[in-house]
């Protein structure tokens, strides 16, 4: 494919679009629509992890104030997609696999049982808790330790070993490093409370207001579970407070809500609870990882072996790519992977920010600074001597990989010089002081999207597509994108998303959303000029595109002429141009292997007393292509060292296995970073265009901001103490025993 | 969660109105007015109770009046979001836990999840709808976009207000500070070095009205 732009003129800094509309309180998320005759629902858990819901009494709330229906399995309307298919695994319905209130069998703690639906929120929390349930209770299984001694993991073809070279090459390497590694489950938790407003419009329409990454996957899905035309399911997801991963399904919740609002036949308002927000929208699975790395003395590493073993619910598989990074990361010619995973009295997991590369990461680049000080040598020092030059598992070129160049800016801005190589021998203040680092890649992608343009003789340049931004800043790129290839100012150019009426545009994760519609909203730009091109022809015969610049609202013709975009428009009498235009990917990267990465660099102090670890310092370098919005892209790296610092210092889920039930499922108990955990982040980039994957030269970046962020840290922490933990999160209990 | 097995320690199982029938029936069968009494006895004990727990309420939401009738549960912040309109103030948790919802109350920055409606009378609120005055941003509201102090932006009113009285405080004279006094705030996003980079930006220019 052709580049449209010069690639290396960087793009000019702007503004988040959205900005003012979401610090004035404008900004409008799914369950701040009001329509008349608005109904609330509250969702009612089970009290077990396993068995069967032997009766339900659902008298006195039926009867308290205020209360339309109480919903159980027992008269549950049907939902027609559940009819197929016996296995709500193939996923061939909406509903998130689990398909809700269809029968009376309890797969795991939290999961619905009852949803109560009244004329006020108060009212149908209320009512929920009058609900009483029996059950015949089973033991639960939700301890991934005791699976692993018990159980035989799932088979298939995802689960094989998979051998590079020699198996057992590590095994008899001169210098060798093992550990097993744990990293608990941890849980999105996007601000924004999951929530699905649905309304139905007649029979055979329904519209629904939801939290979602992916409002054309949200239509497929309901469309569907009720069978309905794809068309007849409207979706509008204007704003997506956050998402992380968690609102790339369509949960059973949101199938509960369009199902009241269809039994009622008045528009129903669920939203799922805090609590709820850890056993009903996914989380980052449990995960127990046994890594071994061999290398001769002078650090090339001759084989690795990694397993890794992770938890899915009794009802869906859920794979993801743990042990991908090792495979990619570093040159090695012997390798063995295995990827294994147990079902469970547990939810189905989901993707969640750096899904499988972040967990398997952790032991990877963990593993990595142990040798480095078995060899003596300085951990980015042993990774450049493990450089993969070209894809390991296929020998292809990179598109483009500036790793090295990352490992080098990232080490200036941070001050790695400053490192002194033996473990405890930093201290200030009476801390110990502790210098880690790590890397992550993910891959970076194309699919396809679709936008709708328009340019109309106000001079204003409008583009919409099916998207919905849960907070990188899809329209911001977007607009930046649009303006710049336009020559138009950035408050020309209106960039509408979360809106299933407009044309599909892919789902926002993966980190590939500037990617792929980028390449659409550059093509359509391209279009567009070659629209006002043919316009000039009538009064200039025999331009070239190539001839015409396009510059401030303006084409500049090479006899020194120029017209506005908009004089052009009214010269051949045309109220505004349209079109639309589709890109898909691109054909060439056949040829190569793309991925994003990053390098993270942490400073930590450790109080020897109490074992408290802060950190102090963080950088985070990245190759995420030529950067669209510089400003956009920094807040997302700097967001990815946060959520990180989480997942390394004290998010852990915790179940009681003996019951199978949460015991954090709350901000109180499960502790995510506030303002003082986190210090200034800094945030440098290479900032160098892919040439290949797509025509802005940009990559993906949401993932790479947090894969390797943990290892990092527990690094940082071995530096300061001598201590090498292996098990997430790193409280103080772990750091002093 | 909301779901009660049969042995469920909490609350046994007994609605606060069935114990309020029960009452009825017995010793408090003097205090409570006849019309109740009558209602209970004849089952519409609950339609009764609805028509007895609406409370008064006089408020003045961004300088503007209302008065309202609302049930003793309805916290401040699902009045403002369910009935006022008001929907700049968001619930991330309604447990306390997040700072989503905060709010001000007689200019202290208060958790509108953790604070009853009904008791409010005669306060002045302010949400983030009423910070700005017209088209002008508040000083700390431009600084935000400035400095990027978010993503997906549903805790940003809540920051923002926090940040507001955080400064009116005086507890905004470091980062350090900033953070600690700023920690009731949670943002999923991880937006704080941004959000730390605006308040200070605003606090040194003493730019708060
Ligand atoms: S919603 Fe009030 S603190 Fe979270
Ligand atoms: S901006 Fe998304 S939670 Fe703060």
């Amino acid at each position: 494919m052709d580049n449209f732009f010069d690639l290396n003129i960087p793009f000019a800094e702007i503004d988040r679009v959205d900005g003012k509309a979401k610090v004035t309180g404008k900004a409008d998320y799914v369950a701040e629509h009001d329509l008349p005759n608005l109904t609330y629902g509250v969702l009612v858990g089970s009290t077990i992890a396993n068995g069967t819901v032997t009766a339900i009494d659902t008298k006195s709330a039926e009867r308290a104030p205020g209360v339309l229906a109480v919903i159980t399995h027992l008269n549950a309307p049907k939902v027609p997609g559940y009819e197929e298919g016996e296995n709500p695994a193939k996923g061939r319905t909406g509903g998130g696999g689990l398909k809700i209130f269809n029968d009376n069998r309890i797969r795991f703690n939290g999961q619905p049982i009852a949803l109560v639906v009244a004329d006020t929120f108060e009212r149908a929390t209320y009512a929920a808790s009058l609900i009483k349930a029996q059950y015949n209770k089973e033991a639960p299984h939700t301890s991934l330790a005791d699976a692993i001694k018990n159980d035989k993991p799932i088979e298939g073809d995802n689960y094989k070993e998979a051998v590079r070279g020699e198996k057992d090459a590590w095994k008899t390497a001169p210098v060798k490093v093992e550990g097993t590694y744990i990293m608990p489950i941890q849980v999105h938790n996007p601000m924004e409370l999951h929530a699905t407003i649905a309304r139905w419009d007649g029979d055979d329409k329904v519209t629904v207001w939801e939290k979602t990454q992916g409002v054309v996957s949200t239509q497929q899905s309901i469309a569907n579970a009720f069978k309905l035309e794809q068309k007849n399911v409207q979706v509008y997801a204007p704003y997506v407070g956050g998402g992380f991963g968690s609102a790339l399904r369509t949960w059973p919740h949101a199938i509960a809500a369009v199902m009241a609002a269809k039994k009622l036949g008045r528009p129903v308002k669920l939203v799922l609870t805090r609590p709820q927000m850890f056993m009903l929208v996914g989380y980052r699975p449990e995960a127990i990882q046994h890594i071994s790395i061999g290398a001769t003395p002078d650090g090339k590493i001759v084989g690795m072996r990694h397993d890794a073993y992770a938890v899915t619910s009794n009802y869906e598989n859920f794979n993801e790519g743990l042990v991908a990074q090792t495979k990619q990361l570093y040159a090695c010619a012997n390798l063995a992977t295995k990827y294994n995973i147990y079902p469970m009295n547990l939810s189905t997991p989901t993707w969640m920010r750096g899904p499988g590369e972040a967990t398997g990461s952790f032991p990877l680049e963990c593993a990595l600074d142990e040798l480095s000080y078995a060899l003596n040598l300085d951990p980015i020092e042993l990774r450049k001597r493990n450089y993969a030059e070209t894809d390991p598992e296929n020998g292809k070129p990179y598109s483009s990989k500036f790793l090295r160049e990352a490992y080098d800016l990232g080490a200036e801005k941070f001050g790695w010089k400053g490192r002194k190589p033996q473990p405890r021998s930093m201290e200030e203040d009476g801390w110990l002081v502790g210098y880690g680092m790590s890397s992550g890649m993910f891959g970076a992608f194309r699919g396809e999207g679709r936008v709708r343009l328009k340019f109309s003789g106000d001079g204003m340049l409008t583009i919409q597509s099916a998207v919905s931004d849960s907070g990188p800043g899809t329209a911001t790129a977007m607009t930046r994108i649009a303006s710049d290839a336009m020559g138009l100012p950035v408050n020309k150019v209106n960039f509408e998303l979360g809106n299933s009426a407009f044309p599909p545009g892919p789902t926002q994760g993966g980190s590939s959303t500037t990617s792929t519609l980028g390449t659409t909203v550059s093509m359509a730009c391209d279009s567009l000029k070659k629209k006002l091109v043919e316009l000039l022809k009538t009064q200039e015969s025999e331009i070239a595109l190539a001839d015409v610049q396009f510059a401030q609202g303006e084409m500049r013709l090479k006899n020194g002429k120029s017209i506005s975009y908009t004089d052009a428009l009214k010269a051949a009498n045309l109220p505004s141009i349209e079109l639309t235009e589709s890109s898909g990917r691109n054909p060439e990267m056949q040829k190569y292997s793309a991925y994003s990465y990053s390098v993270h660099f942490v400073r930590v102090k450790v109080h020897p007393l109490t074992g408290v670890v802060r950190i102090d310092k963080v950088v985070s370098a990245g190759d995420a292509g030529r950067i669209i919005s510089e400003k956009t892209a920094a807040s997302q790296m700097k967001g990815g060292a946060v959520g990180g610092i989480g997942g390394a210092l004290m998010e852990e889920g915790v179940i009681d296995h003996r019951y199978g039930r949460w015991v954090n499922n709350n901000f109180a108990d499960y502790h995510v970073p506030v303002h003082a955990d986190v210090p200034d982040v800094e945030v440098v980039f290479v900032n160098k265009p892919d040439p290949v994957l797509n025509p802005n030269g940009s990559k993906g970046m949401g993932e790479i901001a947090l894969i390797g962020f943990a290892a990092a840290v527990a690094n940082a922490v071995y530096h300061a103490t001598g201590k090498r933990i292996r098990e997430l999160p790193i409280t103080p209990d772990k750091v002093l025993l | 969660m909301n779901s009660h097995t049969e042995n469920d320690p909490c609350c046994g199982g007994q609605s606060r109105r069935s114990f309020l029938k029960r009452s009825t029936a017995t010793a408090a069968i003097l205090a409570a007015p006849p019309v109740l009494v009558r209602a209970a006895e004849k089952k519409l004990d609950e339609q009764g109770a609805e028509y007895f727990e609406k409370l008064p309420l006089k408020i003045e939401v961004n300088g503007k009046p209302f008065s309202l009738s609302v049930e003793p549960r309805v916290t401040l912040l699902d009045l403002l979001r369910e009935q006022l309109h008001l929907t700049g103030t968001k619930k991330g948790c309604d447990y306390g836990q997040c700072g989503a919802c905060t709010v001000h109350v007689d200019g202290q920055r208060v958790l509108s999840c953790l604070s009853l409606a009904g008791m409010q009378d005669g306060k002045k609120i302010t949400t983030i709808e009423g910070l700005a005055s017209g088209d002008d941003l508040h000083p700390l509201q431009e600084a935000f976009i400035r400095h990027d102090g978010f993503q997906c932006g549903y805790c940003t009113p809540g920051q923002i207000m926090s940040a507001v009285a955080c400064i009116k405080e005086g507890h905004a004279g470091s980062d350090a500070e900033i953070r600690e006094y700023m920690s009731g705030n949670i943002c999923r996003c991880g937006a704080y070095p941004n959000i730390v980079d605006a308040i200070r930006e605003v606090a040194q220019k003493g730019g708060v009205k």
